[in-house]
């Protein structure tokens, strides 16, 4: 299952992707490499336990050819998350400057495709510091095949002491072989972002994906983030692609000294979806707060992975994802909490909690703690269950309708994740694409 | 009929008759019998465990309890064939004992959606999001509260105190033509207890009547009750002016349920 991706591999290291550095090329040799080791991972493996990516091995998907489908700007701004604002487009994983517009951002600010920020030159340089530096490619078979097939991304990079105050968005976009060229198998899509806010900076950014077409489509999407010392991040990420999509996503995120880190993510699309997130405080006094949202019906099925790795003494972390089920869906949340030898005075809390819409839906929540040091405040908990009757009850008590009732004890699942989110304007959006999942 | 009695038949509010209810198959209400005038407030007082709450959650419409004889006229109408928030928007208001917690749905998100629901029943203009809590401040400032309890989640991680004030806050808010508060004045500080007495005087109209379950003889202080019932074992086994609640705090309920 793994043989159809090498030989694609062949091709692409010898065509259009043969430019790239020496440093890159080697790179996606052992990424190919550790992928035909690893192989796809089966329900066997204890963190692939309720997932199936059956259908994903059992069939070829293929990189997109060179036929593009034409787009308009009015298209893109209804696909993207923020509807508006600096935003680097991606079709299929490669840039599209033409949809792209980053008029505005301040001096300190650099966006663009990872194709141009691996050339030489200095910014080369720092793309070499930290590209593949972060994901696991080396564990998992997915990050992997990303690497190997790594030629385009997102590339961004905040400069020390830079404020980006307007939110930047990574938008990407994914075709369907079938849909596109009306002839061929489905394509996967690797897209790649890395993510770099130096040393007392600010910045908001938002990655999301969305579909173009209806049909079948892989998604397979590797994220890196640094957040240097003293810098605030919030970043957000969306993903609500067609219901035929394939989505698997590896993001990863490392923290210095006294950072803040807001990662917030929201599940709403895909019919098999799997988001490793491994977040490392690698500095002491960082802060993270790790808040997800999975929104799903019909068969969807979506897997949330989380790693919080303690590396350092005084961090802080909060995790709360919610997942609201309809249907026939199936919600996933696996959380490990990591607590290093010596990171003392660790403040860490997770908190998992789904909401069962009907019978057939349901949920699996597992939390894992790991913890080797003794001076730390660790708490956890989860819950699983259907509507609570006496909140339904209470509500109808004060004159709303059951089905109004209803509707809000069940937004309320989703208001808990999005009241966290810090940035009003960008709450706004994801609130209404939320509310377009409730529906 | 004489005048004074049609007067009185005009002005009842609530009638209940030989209420039976049983929660779980057990028989919880035993032959309630309870007339409530407009312009009155009652107290209903009792033992635990007696059915106090039991009547309230019926009057209410609370979907667990079973009413299996008797009757409730509520304006005259049936009480009992209503859902609970036609009861509501019909202008019945029950201050829960135990509040229920809404998570992530903030105080003024709920309340506007309680307050627009009636308001809509009533064929009135619903209130936009800037009417609305300009109405909200208002009342805010009955209770002595800040902004800050508008913005958080219904009930969700507030003290017992904390609950029951925003009882009275949705109470101010909702302003019903039949309040019962069950326990409100429990576990409230010296002054919310004022507070709660103040919101229930402000309501006291000729048109609105209050039933107050408590176990305090305090409360009874601040709002003069015209009536007060003692519950025991699923009846009313005893009424009488205010005077039967001084009589309550100094011999409890023994002497009472000798007699019933
Ligand atoms: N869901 C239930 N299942 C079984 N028994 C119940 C249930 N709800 C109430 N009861 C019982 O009904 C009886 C009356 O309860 P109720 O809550 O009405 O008492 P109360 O007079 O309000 O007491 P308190 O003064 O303690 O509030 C109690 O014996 C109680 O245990
Ligand atoms: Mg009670």
């Amino acid at each position: 299952m793994t043989e159809p991706y090498v030989r694609d591999f062949q091709a692409f290291a010898s065509n259009g992707a043969a430019g790239a550095p020496p440093w890159l090329r080697e790179i996606r040799e052992g990424a190919i490499a550790r992928f035909t080791a690893l192989g796809f991972p089966t329900m066997k493996q204890e963190a692939w336990r309720f997932t199936s990516v059956a259908p994903i091995a059992e069939t070829h998907f293929t990189l997109p050819g060179s036929r593009r489908p034409q787009l308009a700007l009015r298209d893109v701004a209804a696909l993207s998350a923020l509807g508006a604002g600096p935003r680097l487009v991606f079709v299929d994983g490669r840039y599209e400057p033409g949809l792209s517009s980053l008029a505005g951002l301040p001096e300190g600010v650099q966006a663009t495709s990872l194709a141009e920020a691996t050339r030489s030159g200095p910014r080369g340089e720092l793309a070499r510091r930290h590209l593949a530096r972060y994901a696991p490619w080396q564990d998992s078979a997915f990050a992997a095949l990303n690497t190997a097939f790594l030629a385009d991304g997102a590339f961004v990079h905040v400069a020390a002491d830079t404020v980006l105050a307007q939110p930047l968005e990574v938008l990407f976009l994914a075709t369907s072989g079938t849909a596109v060229t009306g002839a061929g198998g489905p394509t996967v899509s690797h897209p790649r972002s890395l993510f770099i806010v130096e040393r007392g900076a600010r910045a908001t950014l938002m990655e999301s994906y969305a579909s173009i077409a209806d049909g079948l489509q892989w998604t397979n999407a590797v994220t890196e983030t640094v957040v240097g010392e003293g810098a605030r991040v919030e970043l957000y990420r969306v993903q609500r692609e067609g219901r035929n999509a394939y989505h698997i996503a590896t993001t990863q995120s490392r923290q210095e000294r006294d950072s803040y880190l807001g990662l917030h993510v929201l599940t709403l699309g895909g019919s098999l979806a799997r988001h490793d997130i491994t977040t490392v405080l690698d500095g002491t006094g960082a802060e993270l707060i790790l808040n997800g949202l999975y929104v799903l019906g019909g068969s969807q099925h979506a897997d949330h992975h989380t790693v919080i790795d303690h590396a350092r003494p005084h961090c802080a972390s909060h995790e709360f994802f919610n997942g609201v089920l309809a249907e026939r869906a199936h919600g996933v949340f696996n959380g490990r909490i990591i607590v290093r030898p010596g990171a003392q005075r660790t403040d860490s809390k997770q908190t998992n909690n789904n909401l069962l819409l009907s019978t057939e839906a349901r949920a699996d929540s597992q939390p894992q703690l790991e913890i080797y040091a003794d001076d730390v405040k660790c708490t956890h908990g989860s819950t699983v269950g259907p509507l609570d009757q006496t909140a339904l009850y209470y509500l109808r008590s004060r004159g709303l309708s059951p089905e109004t009732a209803q509707s809000l004890v069940t937004y309320g699942f989703a208001a808990e994740i999005l009241g966290r989110m810090q940035r009003p304007d960008v709450r706004e959006r994801l609130d209404r694409l939320v509310r377009a999942g409730l529906a | 009929m004489t005048g004074k009695g049609k007067r009185e038949r005009e002005n009842v509010l609530l009638e209940i008759r030989d209420l039976h209810a049983t929660v779980e198959g057990r028989e919880i209400l035993k032959g309630v019998d309870l007339v409530v005038h407009t312009g009155e407030v009652h107290a209903i007082m009792g033992p635990n465990g007696s059915g106090k709450s039991t009547l309230a959650q019926v009057l209410a419409g609370h979907p667990g309890y079973t009413v299996t004889a008797g009757s409730a006229l509520y304006e005259g109408k049936d009480l009992l064939a209503m859902t609970p928030e036609v009861r509501a928007r019909e202008g019945v208001f029950l201050a829960f004992q135990y509040p229920v917690a809404i998570r992530g749905i903030t105080n003024a998100y709920f309340l506007r959606f309680a307050v627009n629901a009636i308001r809509k029943h009533r064929g009135e203009e619903e209130l936009g999001p800037v009417e609305f809590m300009d109405a909200l401040e208002e009342k805010l400032k009955v209770i002595g509260w800040d902004d800050s309890y508008l913005n958080r989640p219904v009930n969700d991680g507030f003290s017992g105190g904390e609950k029951k004030r925003n009882e009275i806050l949705q109470l101010a808010v909702l302003e019903p033509k039949l309040a019962i508060l069950d326990e409100t004045d429990s576990g409230l500080d010296i002054d919310a207890l004022k507070t709660v007495a103040q919101t229930v005087e402000k309501l006291r109209r000729p048109h609105n009547a209050t039933v107050i379950v408590t176990h305090y003889y305090r409360i009874l202080t601040h709002i003069q009750p015209d009536v007060v019932h003692v519950l025991s074992a699923g009846r009313i086994v005893k009424s009488g002016g205010k005077e039967l609640a001084v009589e309550l705090e100094e011999k409890g309920y023994d002497w009472i349920r000798e007699v019933a």
